[in-house]
């Protein structure tokens, strides 16, 4: 490893725009004769639109358009897809139910646009609004889920009957009733997955500039993945064909997943600049993303774990209903099955599992993938699962785990996951030595005397990412395939441009990615810049999500990489008059091995340029691109154990240690990992304790801002003791497995855990609010 | 946010009389509330009158067993302050815990008590030291002054210029906060006065604000320890419930901070 190869801690190229206000975010762009949309949102869970009149906000100063719903759909804009297509155990598609990007008769969640207003300002799009009159008819609304599906609730689509958008079930029914059959002991949890709002620090954004000329469109928009972006914009919503689409997405304020999805918004903006003729932008303020993001979670399970006389797991059922809101989002189908239930194996050696989810229709605002998306769902399911089942058993649970740790791989689960490598022991035993496990009970009983409750609580999480092998997401569903683009321009001078399918919105790839480069030419990380998040400077992407960058993204530059020094070798051969097999890479030079004959970089690129000196046959240029597309998922896993005190007389809790011992295979900037593992177990704790998005029964939203909203802080979480076990993926060169959403998977099952071993009660929802510790400290 | 007009008073004569001449005018403090409340077009005062800049009713003043606070006195000034530190201590750590740093470097105790919230910090300091809100028409008592929710004594465009608190013998303050506004779930302010009266006021319990606690301040005048209100109950009748507590779990909080504020109390 070079000062900044492959596992140095460089510091980020990229701050430095951030930190010093410099960044570009998409409303940072002003473009001249721009106009701003406003949208009207409906006040209401459930209702009819029987009439817009807009005609005093069309009299009023600097408004352009008030454009609606009906024209949308009159103009045939598509209605928003779900890309993964979910089969129901009998053999039924999944229900869909119609999504124009406004909502021409009918709105469904408090928030869904039915019109918009383009003036010459924000301003007053804003007044003109006030201005427009909308004239709605109440339906009974349903936010629950489990009242949504019951008889007689009201109904959101008529595609769906009783709110089912699909029972889908997984794994071997009759060999898993057979092992509970005969189990020795059973175990039994009832859960419930709190439901999450996103808050990335950027709301959502959008600019569209339609050239009548060219009959071009230009998006600006806060996206994950422009190339998806495009790619559904102009397939499915009709908007342009894709030669005659553009989507940038340039420094990007966090998205956790909530970007990846194509919204409304953009949509309308792409359409409306048509119809008037100039560029619209929108800015979405915090309460459009407490109403608009796609929220995260949102589970209720019931879940059985069969165990025989040696405390070994012999099977598992699970029934979970997943809230999906009121629409199906671009990949929310995907979430609670091949995304959860694909992982109810744990780190566990379990036989037979069988799941059934039910996903649910309600007047709520859409859910879809949120870090971890379906992965912490079934992690917490499964470490919540062991935690009960070894207090029932009367056993360690340290020691539980350890007993039906999976180790032996490559391991196939019983719910098509095939696991490639680990060590599960490793991590557990780092984390039980980085916490003093053993001394924990004299801590306790200390505690005691001290009149805390304290509570230590183990998480065993595993996660399959480096999403994915197109392939095997086909075969599931998937619409599109889940590989990675890259391309490496060397220019004349021997600089270098690393041209990436992947999508940084926080995560540091301009820094990580130049690594690589710097790893294998031996070249300063300034000599390179990542070009990423615009259509028409990156052939195709598949953006960022699902922990895949590194694993995925960074592979495919390798592959790209190992193009151009095969073909910069030839030609440092050709001009050092030596062997092709005889050239090295060292420091930014081509070397004869053996001897002091070497050529530079720079040097080697000019001839590439000049062509006037070229091996026979040869191309000009160092340009070379490739796709990679993974073989498998990858799996990191890891063990994160918490120890907190419980104050009995609030119910409030208090971190004592946070000890989180991770294997993410090959790490490329271990500073930028343990960012990543901050930031992720902040959203894990941040579930646990703090975070509940909440509906009343008719569907209002209660939690619709930080004076409600309960966002992690600083002075919420504890200083993380971190730690690595490294065993290396084989599916990919690198050996990378991804890092960016094992925090918010494993942390809250740890926090819960310790939180019902403090308090000696083991039931106990998330949030673990202090009125909910204390009303469960104190119930009979 | 809609249109206004921005003035900057300089003294409290002109800021009245700045009032006076808008239609629909509003007095700016530290605008922890009336800004964000405009933001989002709850709110579209015609003029906006700024007091923050105002001298005379900046700093801190103690005169014997008299601490006088002036009205736009921002928190951190406050709690940084050598004679509140010294005289009423409790009133610093207040200030500690109230809202978060951004909120402490521009909320004001003028501002605070002007717009009573039910779940702010100060009504339970000026209500459990009898504190007297001084305004530039008049002299209030604390228990004059708070009204009930978001409603004082204070007339249209009367402003308070200070709040004058007798220095006790011991005081305390202690605070459940709010997870996600940091406002008081429930806090509680408890005071024994220099003559021995007990005082004890607590703030985001009920849904009428502000409020004494009989129960607890004749728990504490026979003894004052945390202990005398072991056997103490407080009725849940009457108090806030939200996502964030019961009106059980506020009843229960009510007396749990009342007595680590005795216990805190110097």
């Amino acid at each position: 490893m070079g000062v900044e190869g492959i596992g140095a801690r460089v510091v980020r190229k990229e701050d430095k725009r951030f930190i010093t206000g410099k960044g570009r975010y998409v409303d940072d762009i002003k473009l001249l004769g721009m106009t701003h949309a406003h949208f009207i949102r409906s006040p209401h869970a459930h209702a009819k639109v029987k009439g817009i009149d807009s005609s005093a906000a069309l009299k009023m100063p600097g408004v352009v358009a008030v454009l609606t719903g009906q024209q949308i759909v009159d103009d045939k804009v598509g209605n928003l897809i779900c890309g993964w297509a979910i089969t129901s155990k009998d053999g039924s598609p999944m229900k869909m139910g119609a999504w124009p990007a406004m909502a021409p008769e009918t709105v469904r969640f408090v928030g869904q646009a039915v019109a918009v207003v383009i003036a010459d300002s924000k301003n007053l799009a804003r007044d003109a609004a006030e201005a427009v009159v909308v004239n709605y008819e109440e339906l009974p609304a349903v936010a629950d889920m489990q009242a949504a599906i019951k008889a007689g609730a009201p109904q959101l689509h008529p595609e769906a009957p009783g709110n089912q958008v699909y029972d889908w079930v997984i794994g071997d029914e009759g060999a898993t009733d057979a092992a509970f059959a005969k189990a020795a002991n059973v175990v039994k949890l009832d859960v419930t997955n709190n439901r999450l709002a996103p808050n990335a620090m950027e709301p959502r954004a959008a600019i569209a500039d339609y050239d009548a000329a060219e009959e071009h469109f230009t998006l600006y928009t806060t996206s994950q993945n422009p190339h998806v972006a495009r790619l559904v914009l102009s397939a499915f919503y009709n908007i342009a064909p894709e030669h005659k689409l553009r989507v940038i997405a340039p420094d990007v304020g966090g998205g956790f997943g909530s970007k990846i999805f194509i919204y409304p918004e953009e949509m309308v903006a792409l359409w409306a600049s048509k119809k008037i003729g100039r560029p619209v932008k929108w800015t979405g303020d915090r309460t459009e993303a407490f109403l608009t993001d796609a929220h995260g979670r949102d589970h209720v399970t019931h879940a059985e774990m069969a165990f025989d006389a040696n405390n070994k797991i012999t099977g598992l059922k699970v029934k979970t209903y997943a809230n999906f809101g009121a629409y199906m989002s671009l990949f929310s189908s995907s979430v609670p099955t091949y995304l959860y239930a694909t992982l109810l194996s744990g780190q566990y050696n379990i036989p037979a599992i069988h799941a059934e989810v039910v996903g649910v229709y309600t007047n709520t605002t859409p859910v879809d993938a949120y870090r971890g998306a379906g992965r912490p769902e079934a992690s917490y399911l499964i470490e919540r699962l062991m935690e009960t089942a070894a207090r029932q058993l009367k056993v360690d649970p340290a020691q539980l785990r350890r007993t039906n740790f999976i180790t032996q791989f490559p391991h196939q689960t019983p719910v098509i996951m095939a696991y490639d490598t680990g060590d599960f022991n490793a991590s557990l035993d780092a984390a039980m030595k980085a916490i003093d496990y053993a001394g924990f009970p004299a801590r306790k009983a200390k505690a005691k005397a001290d009149g805390k409750l304290r509570g230590i609580g183990v998480s065993c999480y595993i996660e399959a990412c480096g999403i994915a092998p197109s392939k095997a997401v086909g075969s599931l569903g998937a619409g599109v395939g889940l590989w990675e683009s890259a391309e490496v321009r060397v220019n004349p001078v021997g600089t270098i441009e690393i041209l990436t399918g992947s999508h940084s919105h926080g995560q540091g790839h301009e820094t990580t990615f130049c690594q690589l480069v710097a790893e294998r030419l031996g070249v300063p990380i300034s000599q390179v810049s990542i070009v990423h998040g615009d259509t028409d400077k990156v052939q195709f992407g598949m953006g960022t999500y699902g922990s895949r960058s590194a694993a995925v993204g960074l592979t495919a530059i390798l592959k790209a990489m190992e193009k151009m020094e095969s073909k910069a070798k030839k030609i440092a051969a050709h001009a050092l008059e030596a062997s092709e097999a005889d050239i090295v890479i060292e420091n930014g030079e081509f070397k004869v091995t053996g001897t002091d004959k070497a050529i530079a970089l720079p040097m080697v690129a000019l001839a590439a340029y000049t062509a006037h000196n070229l091996p026979d046959g040869m191309e000009p240029g160092l340009k070379e691109s490739a796709f990679y597309d993974p073989t498998n998922f990858t799996f990191p896993a890891g063990t994160y154990i918490c120890e907190l005190e419980v104050d009995p007389g609030t119910g409030k809790t208090s971190f004592v240690d946070f000890v989180a011992a991770d294997d993410f295979g090959r790490l490329i900037n271990p500073m930028i990992v343990e960012g990543q593992v901050h930031g992720g177990l902040v959203q894990g704790i941040g579930q646990a304790l703090l975070e509940h998005a909440i509906y009343d029964a008719n569907g209002q939203p209660v939690t619709a801002s930080f004076m409600d909203y309960a966002m992690p802080r600083a002075d919420d979480v504890p200083s993380f003791n971190l730690s690595h076990t490294t065993t290396l993926c084989p599916g990919n060169p690198l050996g990378i497995k991804g890092c960016g959403e094992a925090g918010a998977i494993g942390a809250s099952a740890a926090v819960i855990n310790a939180i019902t071993d403090a308090i000696g009660k083991n039931n106990l929802e998330m949030p673990a609010t202090p009125d909910r510790v204390w009303r469960t400290i104190h119930a009979a | 946010m809609y249109q206004t007009t921005y003035h900057r008073a300089s003294s409290v004569d002109e800021a009245a009389s700045l009032f006076a001449k808008g239609s629909e005018s509003k007095f700016l403090a530290g605008g922890q509330t009336l800004l964000p409340v405009m933001k989002q077009r709850l709110a579209s005062p015609s003029d906006v009158i700024d007091l923050g800049k105002i001298k005379e009713l900046q700093g801190v003043e103690l005169s014997g067993d008299t601490l006088i606070i002036k009205a736009a006195t921002i928190y951190y000034d406050i709690m940084t302050n050598a004679d509140v530190k010294k005289a009423i201590p409790a009133i610093s750590y207040l200030t500690s815990v109230l809202g978060d740093p951004a909120v402490r470097y521009r909320g004001t105790i003028g501002g605070s008590i002007a717009n009573n919230d039910p779940a702010a910090d100060f009504p339970a300091a000026l209500l459990a030291l009898g504190a007297t809100v001084k305004t530039n028409k008049r002299s209030i008592s604390a228990e004059d002054f708070f009204q009930g929710l978001f409603t004082t004594a204070l007339e249209d465009g009367e402003i308070i210029t200070a709040v004058s608190f007798p220095v006790p013998a011991k005081a305390g303050y202690e605070k459940m906060r709010h997870p996600a506004s940091r406002f008081a779930l429930t806090g509680v302010f408890v005071a024994q006065s220099k003559s021995g009266e007990v005082r004890v006021a607590a703030t985001g319990a009920s849904q009428s604000g502000v409020m004494r606690v009989p129960a607890i301040e004749a728990a504490l005048k026979a003894n004052w320890s945390p202990a005398a209100i072991d056997g103490v109950t407080i009725s849940a009748n009457g108090l806030l419930a939200d996502i964030h507590g019961t009106a059980e779990y506020r009843a229960n909080l009510i007396k749990v901070m009342a007595q680590r504020a005795v216990a805190a109390a110097r």
